[in-house]
């Protein structure tokens, strides 16, 4: 091997060993530790100084006993079953808003399509931040939804949204649905009508041939769009925190609260690990559905 | 060409408005003259110039766009070796985890990098600021600018390199003479995206952040946990405004683009 090619290879690969593997060892090493009012608040830190008895000092020091805290304070289970449930009924409403307008996207006359898709993309360059934010104003009790549900009098009284975990289903729904949208719409844009026409000269419906032809060849669309909702939704930590209530449970907020309220690193990193295996099955599982679309395309 | 039936046309209405409709409210009541966020107390502007004289938010501003500015740029040069790599670096030892390990932080929860990143730089440094937030920004940009130029990378005429290179051209002639111009645009839009990427983070910012290095989104954060606030509003149109002429702007050069490529092609047959 060449200089210049170990040195075009090298750099990102040193890069992200160091900034992205090498953290992830000492988040694992750290959640067998012990908390200790010092700093860095945790126990035992490794002392390079104190060669192999050291060493052997260090590992006999680190234990499961965070894991077991998280075992046995209901807490932390809970927030990550409630985690799952969010993120998965989240996926599916964002699916059921997204699939629709997709499909509307892939049927509008062509000169349309850039100016639709423009659209779409747009709020995904606009701050994350800025997005759920917009919807304090509108969902609160002094809201503008309230605001016009009352002035129609469709209600009574203003309805409480804002602090709910309906709150936090639309910030999903909302922040998540250009991620759905697009894959959705290029396997539909892609698909042939003529596979339609030929449903529906062989006696297919029109809703049985959408069903039929149009439904299972989006699938991996679908799929992608799932899984980039899905695995982001999972840790996610500003929309239940802006516009979740003090009983959101979502285990990106237990985590952040862990770290930044009780200085708890070792119990916030204990956290963090298991989040991590449980994303790790969804990540490989999207991982190998690209693949696939790619050895599809070519 | 094939109208849009009434369906489609109800579900793109209804969707369009769902996405847009709370950012108009948020614009709209940018411009309200009252403390209070719900009632209009008739047209003004003045909480712009509140958020002109707050010292606070402009130096968070500055601070955002030099942190922005510098982790786009590294994370361009580094995301573009990356991307290189994975497409025409052929076998090398450990490929299998530099192709994991490129892909990994665009699905990993911000939660984590941000918690490993801080335990890496309490190691590594001991103390926290701009510097610990460039870094770690530049680390997850560089996955995403890695994935826009290799996309680019894999769709383009792999024989032109080839052809470079049997006319006598070093590796890195080649790349710099032929590869380079090819990928540019990717490129580009990689560096735009790693600089929205920096500019819009609050959860790795919030971890790794030290004195003297507060970003506009941990600035916003802290203004709005507790409630609508006007100035923040006065400030988001702004940012939505930069960014929707930009866009505008992007689509409208490519669409020129593409017109003149179209009468190329027509005028060539």
């Amino acid at each position: 091997m060449n200089l210049r090619r170990l040195i075009v290879i090298g750099i990102p690969f040193t890069w992200l060993l160091l900034f992205f593997l090498v953290p992830f060892v000492i988040v694992i090493k750290i959640s067998l530790s012990d908390p200790a009012i010092a700093i860095p608040p945790y126990s035992p830190t490794l002392e390079l100084s104190g060669g192999l008895a050291g060493l052997k000092a260090f590992f006999s020091q680190l234990d499961f006993e965070n894991f077991t805290f998280l075992t046995l304070d209901p807490l932390y289970y809970t927030a990550y079953l409630s985690s799952l449930k969010i993120a998965s009924i989240s996926t599916l409403l964002t699916l059921a808003v997204a699939f629709p307008m997709a499909y509307g996207m892939a049927r509008a006359p062509e000169e349309w399509r850039a100016t639709l898709m423009m659209l779409v993309i747009l709020p995904f360059w606009t701050s994350f931040l800025i997005r759920v934010y917009s919807w304090m104003g509108i969902l609160g009790k002094e809201g503008f939804l309230n605001m016009i549900l009352l002035w129609l009098g469709i209600i009574d009284e203003p309805l409480t949204i804002l602090n709910t975990n309906t709150a936090v289903y639309i910030g999903i729904v909302y922040t998540y649905l250009p991620f759905m949208i697009l894959p959705i719409y290029s396997t539909l844009e892609k698909l042939d009508l003529s596979l339609i026409e030929a449903a529906e000269d062989l006696g297919c419906t029109r809703t049985s041939a959408f069903w039929l032809v149009t439904v299972p060849l989006s699938v991996p669309g679908v799929v992608a769009g799932c899984f980039l909702v899905f695995i982001p939704a999972l840790g996610e930590f500003v929309i239940p925190s802006l516009l979740g209530g003090s009983d959101t449970l979502m285990i990106g907020k237990v985590l952040w609260e862990e770290f930044f309220s009780n200085r708890d690193w070792p119990v916030a990193s204990a956290v963090a690990v298991i989040l991590l295996a449980i994303l790790i099955i969804p990540i490989i599982l999207f991982q190998r559905n690209q693949q696939k679309q790619l050895e599809g395309d070519q | 060409m094939k109208k849009l039936s009434w369906f489609n046309l109800t579900t793109l209405t209804l969707g369009f408005a769902f996405l847009y409709i709370p950012m108009i409210v948020l614009i709209v009541y940018s411009f309200n003259g009252g403390r209070l966020v719900t009632v209009w107390a008739g047209f003004s502007t003045k909480w712009y110039g509140t958020l002109f004289h707050n010292e606070a938010f402009l130096d968070a501003a500055w601070v955002t766009i030099r942190v922005a500015v510098a982790t786009a740029t590294l994370a361009t040069i580094l995301g573009t070796l990356a991307g290189y790599v994975l497409v025409r670096g052929g076998r090398f030892w450990g490929r299998t985890l530099f192709s994991g390990m490129a892909y990994a932080p665009l699905v990993m929860p911000d939660v984590i990098l941000g918690l490993s990143l801080l335990l890496l730089f309490k190691v590594m440094f001991g103390s926290m600021g701009m510097t610990t937030i460039i870094l770690a920004h530049t680390t997850f940009a560089m996955c995403y600018v890695s994935v826009v130029v290799s996309s680019r990378l894999l769709s383009f005429d792999k024989s032109l390199e080839e052809a470079a290179s049997d006319l006598g051209a070093t590796p890195f002639d080649t790349f710099m003479s032929v590869t380079l111009p090819i990928i540019f645009p990717a490129v580009l839009s990689g560096w735009l995206l790693a600089f929205t990427l920096s500019l819009d983070d609050l959860v790795i910012a919030s971890f790794v952040t030290g004195p003297g290095a507060t970003t506009l989104p941990i600035k916003i954060y802290s203004a709005v946990r507790l409630g609508v606030s006007p100035e923040i509003n006065a400030l988001s149109t702004i940012m939505i405004g930069i960014v929707t002429v930009g866009v505008l702007t992007a689509s409208l050069l490519n669409k020129r683009k593409v017109v003149q490529r179209l009468k190329d092609e027509k005028a060539a047959n």
